[in-house]
């Protein structure tokens, strides 16, 4: 243990603790910007410099490791000053237009010029307006409000394991852009929106739909229709200042509703529609000799690194369409069919937790007609946040009110969806009690759930032992899709998800996502599952009767048509 | 005055002659380390005291002790020999004059601390330098003082050549292991310090070129000999290179104690034409101005931290009275505005708000406050920028706001008319 001073208080902490872990344990905040918890350390912004009695320079609190005796200052005028003028020099490079900017009141920049008192720039602006990348239909790329702190690049490179943007040139010409072309679509980037997500300022954001949704909204020939996701009513609670893993599901569907949405449906309902298709056709290659392993087909971001990166595994892949485009090819079908709508008047809306849903819905193959859109428009549970305040909703205040029929009858397997490892656990749910023919002891697939990046299983189907895999983050998802294509894979079937943690950490999701606020969502997400009455989508009644009714059995040929795709070879 | 050790041979040898070197003494030293106990040539450099030459001053044998209690056994050990400090050039001439020399030095260093590959990263402009280390690395390859099973004693050590790309921040230790590593150069956050996890996180001994030459020197005369020669704080040699308005501009090696003044007069022969000195920038470009009056002042790491300027690595730059102190301070500012790597905030904005501040003055639109405001941010970034280059770049800002303050005030006192 190390004795050290803060502030004059005496702290104890462990040996290579920083000062500012340190700190922390005493309550003693000092300001960070290029610091974000589970990435790398990287101290390259300054601002959490403090003073050490005895030397001369500054040292920053993130990276400097404490030593015996060592007595800290994180307030002196000295410190002060030094944080107020690198403050200053960024602001003085940054389009601080802050009232037209999407981070307004929410933005790190922003609170830290406000603690620190910052009334005047000593500094004459800088700043030489840039292009926009808005090249792309999921994230947008404002240069403009960039202040450096390379957080994007090292969940980029480090965290996903992609790599697309990087710091380019040198001086107060240093951009941080996509690394061989001008806009991220000239790259492999997948949208996961991580780079949104963590970014401070509001650089990288996603690509603003909720004019779009408005202007339907108050369209009366349209019957505007929304699907939300099943990680989006464990998170939007923090949009709307809720603790990290409330779960708000009727607040949101109550919220839904009164911005104006006609009937309101559960991505669950689409995601237990996914187990029976994926299930089966696990299943059928298990039993024909088809290719295994299998891969799960729900993350775009994942379909994206596969279709560029690895284009010899894209027969491993499920031709399963995610829930997301399943609900909206019913929707554009059954559902109009059934509520006598012509197609062409139906508006799609889905709530995501997730940029790459926005990339997923333009996709060519996602459209029955050939012509319009299954999903009209895609927004992420921050955009969702804002509509709900820009409606001047008073969130808490709302009654709770129920998803509508038909598509609001789920199961607790199709929950899971927004957690790694909820998509295997779902399936063997389902695949098992199918092949087995005797119902399951446990639900609980224990072992691959939780926040470690690579979880493995071994299930028994039919007397024949099974092994599967779980991977969450693009980086641990290459692990295992390297393993497939040198044929070293031992598991017949694996769950891949772009985002760490899964949907529920997703880059669409609320800013501050840490491990610690994904492990509050994951709670949530099993508790969602564990009040369900029905917990097995193959016991889900309005799966049963779509299947009577309309698509006849699971891999029909209007379950092909309909709920399955293909993919190709992509290149940026 | 002059006390020639690391400077000996220069054009007394022919340099691409190997036997030349081998004639004068050469590769006599490594003969005898290899005979010796590794840890023993450590504490032979700990008894000569010898401090980096490089501008940081570290003590040698400190890097070389904590490699050699490090526990990963894949060790390197790089030259730096990017020496693109405006104002030096005695790098140039170790290589070009006497190259054997430092890589002797080099080869006994790895020896002592169990380095498995060596680097030598030269500056991209020393075109002749690079010839010649090609060159003499083969020459000592052939002659068994390099490659496989050295001289016989089971050690095996190689040296590989890599040139910059004229980025002046590959200077710096980390940005330029970034650089070898074939990543842009820009520095790493420390701790880890590159002992602990440098060259492809391997931990690595990186020292400068004339630190290297004096090592066969010292394990020749004796550390405690050595420790002898200069002062208590700075012991040895300095190779010192002069310019400026000076009648003979060149490298000299002079022990450590002479005072500067010394140096431009009886070495080089006083400044031209008989004009009076009005100021010396020592160390180079990230060092400070100082006025003719304290030329006194001797050649010591300890009086040059002084000024706060880690920079010893040598570099005297005299200006005659023709010379502005705002001209000096404009073309520095619009250095390391352009060398910036961008890495951290105070440097890459900073640098740049620097200039704009300087032209305020030269444009006489300068106002009391901009003095403070000036003032304010050199501090500033020396105390947080992230490495040597942002912490040295305000130093010639910071020394004239000491020495020269009346210039300044004379720019706000009186605007153009």
């Amino acid at each position: 243990m190390v004795n050290i001073k803060i502030n004059n208080t005496d702290v104890t902490v462990e040996e290579g603790t920083t000062i500012l872990d340190a700190a922390k344990t005493k309550n003693i905040k000092i300001p960070t910007l290029c610091y974000y918890p589970d990435l790398d350390i990287k101290s390259d912004c300054r601002i959490c410099t403090v003073e050490i009695a005895g030397e001369k320079g500054l040292v920053t609190a993130c990276s400097t490791p404490v030593r015996e005796g060592m007595e800290i200052k994180t307030n002196s005028p000295r410190v002060l000053n030094a944080r107020k003028t690198i403050t200053e020099l960024m602001l003085a490079n940054h389009d601080a237009n802050c009232t037209a900017c999407e981070k307004n009141m929410n933005c790190e920049l922003q609170t830290l010029a406000n603690t620190l008192g910052i009334d005047e720039n000593r500094f004459e602006s800088v700043l030489e307006m840039q292009e926009l990348d808005t090249a792309n239909t999921s994230i947008t790329r404002n240069p403009n409000r960039c202040i450096k702190c390379g957080r994007c690049v090292d969940v980029c490179k480090n965290v996903q394991g992609i790599n697309v943007l990087e710091s380019m040139n040198r001086s107060h010409e240093m951009v941080i852009s996509p690394k061989y072309g001008k806009y991220l679509s000239d790259e492999d980037c997948t949208f996961c929106g991580q780079c949104s997500s963590v970014c401070p300022v509001a650089s990288i954001t996603e690509k603003d739909e909720t004019d779009i949704v408005w202007n339907a909204l108050d369209d009366d020939k349209k019957h505007v229709i929304v699907q939300v996701a099943p990680a989006v009513r464990v998170s939007l609670g923090e949009e709307m200042g809720q603790k990290p893993g409330s779960i708000v599901t009727e607040k949101m569907v109550a919220a839904l509703k009164q911005l104006g949405f006609d009937r309101v449906f559960d991505t669950d309902f689409t995601a237990d529609l996914t187990i029976i298709e994926e299930g089966n056709e696990l299943i059928e290659r298990i039993k024909t000799g088809g290719k295994l392993p299998m891969m799960t087909s729900c993350c775009p971001g994942w379909i994206s690194l596969v279709e560029q990166k690895y284009p010899d595994l894209i027969d491993n892949i499920s031709s399963c369409k995610s829930p997301q485009q399943m609900f909206g090819a019913l929707a554009k079908t059954y559902y109009a069919k059934k509520q006598n709508i012509d197609p062409k008047d139906l508006f799609v809306v889905s709530i995501m937790p997730c940029t790459a849903k926005k990339y997923e819905a333009a996709r060519e193959e996602m459209s029955v007609d050939g012509k319009n859109q299954d999903v009209d428009a895609v927004l992420t549970t921050r955009e969702l946040g804002k509509m709900v305040r820009q409606m001047g909703i008073n969130f808490d205040q709302l009654d709770k009110v129920e998803f509508d029929d038909p598509f609001g009858i789920t199961s607790g397997a199709g929950a899971i969806f927004g957690a790694t490892g909820g998509v295997m656990e779902a399936a063997l749910r389902t695949v098992s009690e199918v092949v087995n023919e005797k119902p399951l002891e446990k639900l609980d697939f224990e072992t691959v759930r939780g926040l470690e990046g690579i979880k493995e299983a071994e299930v028994d189907l039919g007397g024949q032992k099974v092994k599967v895999a779980v991977a969450h983050s693009l980086s641990k998802a290459k692990t295992l899709a390297d393993q497939v294509k040198d044929g070293t894979s031992p598991y017949a079937f694996i769950e891949v998800m772009t985002c760490p943690g899964g949907c529920i950490g997703g880059g669409g999701q609320p800013y501050n996502t840490t491990n610690a606020v994904r492990e509050e969502r994951i709670r949530a997400t099993y508790q969602v599952d564990s009040d369900m009455k029905i917990r097995k989508s193959h016991e889900n009644p309005v799966i049963n009767k779509l299947y009577d009714d309309y698509l006849k059995k699971p891999l029909s040929d209007l379950s092909h048509d309909l709920l399955h795709t293909h993919y190709r070879k992509r290149n940026a | 005055m002059e006390q020639k050790i690391v400077s000996k041979r220069f054009d007394a040898i022919n340099p691409l002659s190997i036997d030349d070197y081998l004639e004068s003494g050469g590769y006599k030293s490594l003969k005898e380390a290899l005979k010796r106990d590794r840890i023993n040539i450590i504490e032979e450099i700990e008894a000569a005291r010898l401090r980096g030459r490089g501008g940081a001053a570290f003590p040698a044998h400190v890097k070389m002790m904590g490699i050699a209690k490090e526990e990963e056994t894949t060790r390197y050990i790089i030259c730096n020999a990017d020496e693109g400090e405006p104002g030096n050039f005695k790098d140039r001439q170790l290589m070009e004059k006497d190259p054997h020399q430092f890589i002797e030095g080099m080869v006994i260093t790895a020896f002592a601390i169990r380095a498995t590959k060596g680097y030598i990263y030269i500056r991209g402009e020393y075109d002749k330098a690079y010839s010649i280390l090609e060159w003499t690395l083969e020459e000592a390859r052939k002659k068994g003082y390099l490659g496989k099973n050295i001289l016989d004693s089971g050690f095996d050590f190689d040296i590989e050549l890599r040139s910059g790309a004229g980025s002046y921040v590959c200077g710096e230790e980390f940005a330029l292991i970034e650089s070898i590593e074939g990543k842009p150069g820009r520095t790493r956050v420390k701790p880890p310090f590159p002992t602990q996890k440098g060259l492809f996180d391997k931990p690595t001994l990186i020292n400068n070129v004339e630190t290297f030459a004096n090592i066969p020197h010292i394990l020749e005369m004796g550390g405690d000999e050595f420790a002898k020669i200069g002062t208590e704080s700075s012991t040895g040699t300095k190779l010192v290179s002069l310019s400026g308005n000076v009648n003979n501009p060149g490298v000299y090696e002079v022990p450590f104690g002479v005072p500067i003044k010394e140096v431009v007069e009886k070495l080089g022969g006083g400044s031209k034409d008989g004009r009076k000195i009005k100021m010396v920038q020592l160390g180079g470009a990230c060092g400070p101005i100082i006025p003719e009056y304290m030329l006194d002042l001797t050649i010591d790491f300890d009086r040059f931290e002084d000024f706060d300027s880690k920079t010893g690595a040598g570099a005297i730059i005299v200006m005659d009275e023709r010379f502005d102190v705002f001209d000096v301070l404009l073309r520095v500012a619009e250095f390391f505005e352009h060398e910036s790597c961008g890495k951290c905030t105070p440097c890459r904005e900073g640098n740049l708000q620097l200039v704009k501040l300087v032209e305020k003055f030269i444009n006489r639109k300068a106002t009391q406050k901009d003095l403070i405001n000036i003032e304010s941010l050199a501090r500033v970034m020396h105390q947080t920028s992230l490495c040597g280059l942002g912490q040295t770049a305000p130093t010639a800002i910071l020394s004239t706001l000491k020495y020269f303050r009346d210039d300044y005030l004379d720019l706000i006192e009186h605007p153009e008319l």
